[in-house]
């Protein structure tokens, strides 16, 4: 039986080589995402800006009627309602601000919600509600606080693992790697105008998880070949321990992405944006692992004495039996 | 490495069993067939997104609490000093800035009224909640502490939340979670709620019932205006009653609140045809309320809910039965409204909604179909790679793949876990990276063949140094899901708990059971070479 390689055995392909100019592309990356994000802002929905949210789909439509839905809502008098496609073409999310007064009568916001659903229900019989939500401003703020919190300590505490595990020079290339990351996928939401939630915050937190998955496979590697070929120059070693662990980086991508399309194309709407971002990440994460997280190492000084006074007696004796020593 | 003992052998397959076969009640649910009712039933709860429904968060503002209580101790100094004998005459009596303050018309009174007002402020419980000064020997302060009002926050979010689920109770929907969250806020929940309005409407007032007299000396041009005589304050008429617009000034004092009733029904006035509450007291409040009808009859008293005047009707006669009549422009939905809110009695502090999430109940069926064709094609294709790129090895962890999806799932309806619509992208994600184990695995196994190990010592050496990066890399998946769930609400909470629960099953089937089956297979079949 002949088994699938996706990746051929002693691949060698000099990733390092490129490092200054892929270095620079990170980082030119990194910049144009929160440029982006100054420029465009980001599209924050109703969890983040506040105001009142409602989703519907139109049934027996092949597309939502977004122009006459954006002139209905607006003429609530509410103001200038945003009117997007939401999960599907035939479903929209409409989100219309809160009047300033409405956050000390109660019901007053929640009312509002019920005026354009009535409206929109009179004009188009076949709408149906999917959701309404109404987040005050307070609230929006505290979870616009809680998020970045959230994202900021869950890099923090990732990268302080990393370094207790590795060495610091490993945390520190983790951590470029994570906001490299997190920067790009939120520029990725900024140039798309996709509509920003507590669901792509959720996605962001997963991908700080997932995307070190990946360079912490190459940095074991890195952490046994600084044991084991000791004269070896570090871009070399880099470029050996990538080459050698690509085929797993490849495949755990892979699985993860092709577990992921589905649900992409099939699965629930209001997923998407959601999917969307870890799909995105997965990518990200998987490129940072080799030309961001690698290329540090060098430039802060990793050597093979990093780890000598780590090198057990299972080492030793593993040495012994290929004949290494 | 690959020896296992038998009883390690049937406790690893018993656990994977065990886990696997809670989750088919959730399965039987999914697919629509009927669990049998003999046998125990563990359910994964479905989240609100799901499940359609309601979700509010209720906020007091801790304000509203302090005027309250501020309010409620002048009444109290009031009578006190009414009540003394000799009577105390006070004046200048002024609230603001969270004291009440006031002045003895006679110094000489100072230790006696301190004597009547220091038991006054103590409540229930040790808390020392007012401080007492005296200004000038002729004045008195008295000043809320933070701890009091601390305290009466907690006291008046206890009974709000009782009453709450007391209200909501009587909508009489299943299942509704209500809780106390932080300092001033309620969480509630009511899944698949026909009319989520009825929740709000009911949750939106505070159903403060107060009975009180109308100032008939206040000049009427002041009143519309809105400035109040001494002694009197003014409200507006409700929405949608005749006097819509209008205002009324009330005494502000010697009137009767409404808390003290033991039944409220909504029904028709037989004479007006109009709906009306009929509200009946307790004994207590019965005869302040035949006091207070007795000796003013012929003058008019306003009935005023939550700040705004219903009605404000003569009193013909005294009304001593201890039941009485509230008129005042309802529909019949609202006249039962205000009934479900009097008998579940008054909100002791007026609350907000600060967020409210409704999901419509078709959304959540097309999700979970959505969610479980995508999952079902999904993990079709990681099988399939992975059977293409492993071949036998694939197939176990094929199979662990299967036993780690029914385990999550079992282990979540052990756990009453609710799976919202972020937990179903969780699954998928937990499917598409629970096989990275066994990538690292047979890829280490790969490696070690190709230089030349012999096949149980490439294994053995595969599962080890694989196993440190398998370790590493779950680790900060965990340390993610641990910030996740400390973020999130609600579905993000649920996207956590799969993410997190998945890790374990996921090293638990890629790993251990893995390594069951292969050394299970290498021993019996004992090869000299293998494919992978």
């Amino acid at each position: 039986m002949k088994l699938l390689k996706l990746v051929p055995d002693n691949t060698n392909i000099k990733f390092l080589k490129l490092r200054v100019p892929f270095f620079v592309l990170s980082i030119v990356l990194i910049i144009g995402s929160w440029a982006a994000v100054a420029v465009n802002g980001l599209n924050f929905g109703v969890d983040f800006a506040g105001g009142q949210e409602v989703r519907m789909t139109f049934e027996e439509r092949e597309t939502a009627p977004i122009p006459s839905l954006r002139e209905l809502v607006g003429g609530l008098g509410y103001g200038e309602p945003v009117v997007q496609e939401f999960g599907g073409p035939n479903a929209v999310s409409i989100r219309v601000r809160l009047p300033e007064d409405a956050e000390d009568t109660p019901g007053a916001a929640t009312a509002i919600g019920d005026r354009v659903i009535a409206a929109i229900a009179a004009e188009y019989p076949d709408a149906r509600t999917d959701g309404n939500d109404t987040v005050s401003g307070k609230v929006a703020g505290e979870f616009r606080n809680s998020a970045v919190l959230a994202l900021l300590a869950a890099m923090a505490a990732v990268s302080f693992y990393i370094w207790i595990r590795f060495e610091w020079q490993f945390g520190v290339g983790a951590m470029f790697a994570l906001v490299h990351d997190v920067s790009v996928t939120v520029g990725l939401f900024a140039l798309t105008q996709m509509e920003f939630s507590l669901q792509i915050v959720a996605a962001i937190l997963a991908i700080i998880g997932y995307s070190l998955n990946d360079t912490i496979v190459v940095y074991d590697r890195i952490r046994e070949n600084l044991k084991k070929y000791r004269k070896m120059p570090l871009p070399e070693l880099l470029d050996l321990s990538v080459n050698e662990t690509l085929a797993r980086t490849v495949m755990t991508s892979l699985t993860l992405f092709i577990a992921l399309v589905p649900l992409l194309l099939f699965g629930p709407p209001s997923l998407f944006g959601m999917v969307a971002a870890i799909t995105a990440g997965l990518f990200i994460g998987t490129y940072s692992s080799i030309y961001m997280a690698g290329p540090l190492l060098i430039w802060m000084g990793v050597t093979s004495n990093s780890f000598v006074p780590q090198e057990s007696a299972m080492d030793r004796q593993e040495k012994i039996a290929r004949g290494e020593v | 490495m690959l020896e296992f003992p038998l009883w390690k052998k049937i406790w690893l397959w018993g656990l994977t069993l065990a886990a696997s076969l809670l989750a088919l009640p959730s399965l039987f649910n999914v697919a629509g067939l009927d669990w049998p009712a003999s046998l125990p039933n563990p359910q994964v709860n479905l989240g609100l997104d799901l499940a359609g429904g309601s979700h509010l968060l209720l906020e007091a503002r801790a304000d509203d609490v302090r005027a309250q209580r501020l309010q409620n101790m002048e009444e109290n100094v009031r009578q006190l000093m009414r009540n003394a004998t000799p009577r105390i005459r006070i004046g200048d009596v002024s609230t603001g800035d969270g004291r009440l303050s006031f002045m003895l018309e006679n110094a000489a009174d100072i230790d006696r009224a301190r004597g009547m007002i220091e038991p006054a402020m103590q409540g229930a419980s040790t808390t020392r909640e007012w401080e007492l000064a005296v200004v000038d020997g002729q004045r008195m302060v008295l000043t809320q502490t933070d701890a009091g009002v601390d305290q009466a926050i907690d006291d008046a979010m206890d009974s709000a939340t009782e009453v709450v689920r007391r209200r909501i109770d009587e909508l009489g929907t299943r299942e509704p979670t209500i809780i106390r969250q932080g300092d001033t806020r309620i969480v509630v929940q009511v899944p698949g709620l026909e009319d989520p309005d009825a929740l709000k409407s009911l949750l939106g007032q505070t159903a403060q019932l107060e009975f009180k007299l109308v100032d008939l000396n206040a000049l009427p041009e002041n009143v519309q205006a809105g400035i109040a005589p001494a002694g009197s304050e003014v409200f507006p008429y409700a929405a949608g009653s005749p006097q819509e617009g209008q205002f009324e000034a009330v005494r502000r004092l010697g009137g009767i609140r409404g808390d003290s009733l033991t039944g409220a029904q909504a029904g028709v006035d037989p004479t007006s045809n109009q709906n009306v509450v009929n509200i009946t007291f307790d004994a207590q409040g019965g005869a302040k309320f035949a006091k207070l009808t007795t000796e003013n009859v012929g003058k008019p008293f306003a009935i005023i809910l939550d700040g705004q005047v219903l009605s404000a009707p003569n009193i013909n006669e005294p009304i001593i039965g201890g039941r009485a009549q509230i008129s005042g422009s309802f529909t019949a939905e609202s006249a039962n409204s205000l009934a479900i809110a009097l008998r579940s009695g008054a909100l002791p502090v007026p609350l907000a909604v600060v967020e409210e999430r409704t999901v419509g109940p078709d959304l959540g069926a097309d999700s979970i179909r959505e969610g479980l064709l995508a999952m079902t094609i999904g993990s079709l294709a990681v099988i399939a790679l992975m059977v293409a790129s492993y071949g036998r090895f694939g197939v176990y962890a094929t199979i662990a793949l299967v036993c780690n999806v029914l385990m999550l799932l079992g282990i979540m309806a052990l756990g009453n876990f609710t799976l919202t619509l972020p937990g179903i992208a969780g699954f998928v994600i937990t499917i598409g990276a629970a096989v990275d184990a066994n990538v690292l695995i047979n890829e280490r196994i790969r490696e070690e063949r190709l230089r030349g190990r012999k096949v149980i010592a490439a294994v053995e050496t595969g599962y080890k140094e694989a196993g440190r990066a398998i370790y590493d890399a779950n680790f900060t998946n965990f340390i993610a899901g641990i910030m996740l769930f400390a973020f999130g609400s609600g579905p993000v909470k649920g996207f956590a708990v799969v993410l997190v629960i998945g890790l374990f099953t996921s090293v638990f089937t890629g790993v251990t059971l893995t390594r069951l089956m292969v050394a299970g297979w290498l021993r019996k079949a004992r090869p000299t070479d293998i494919t992978i």
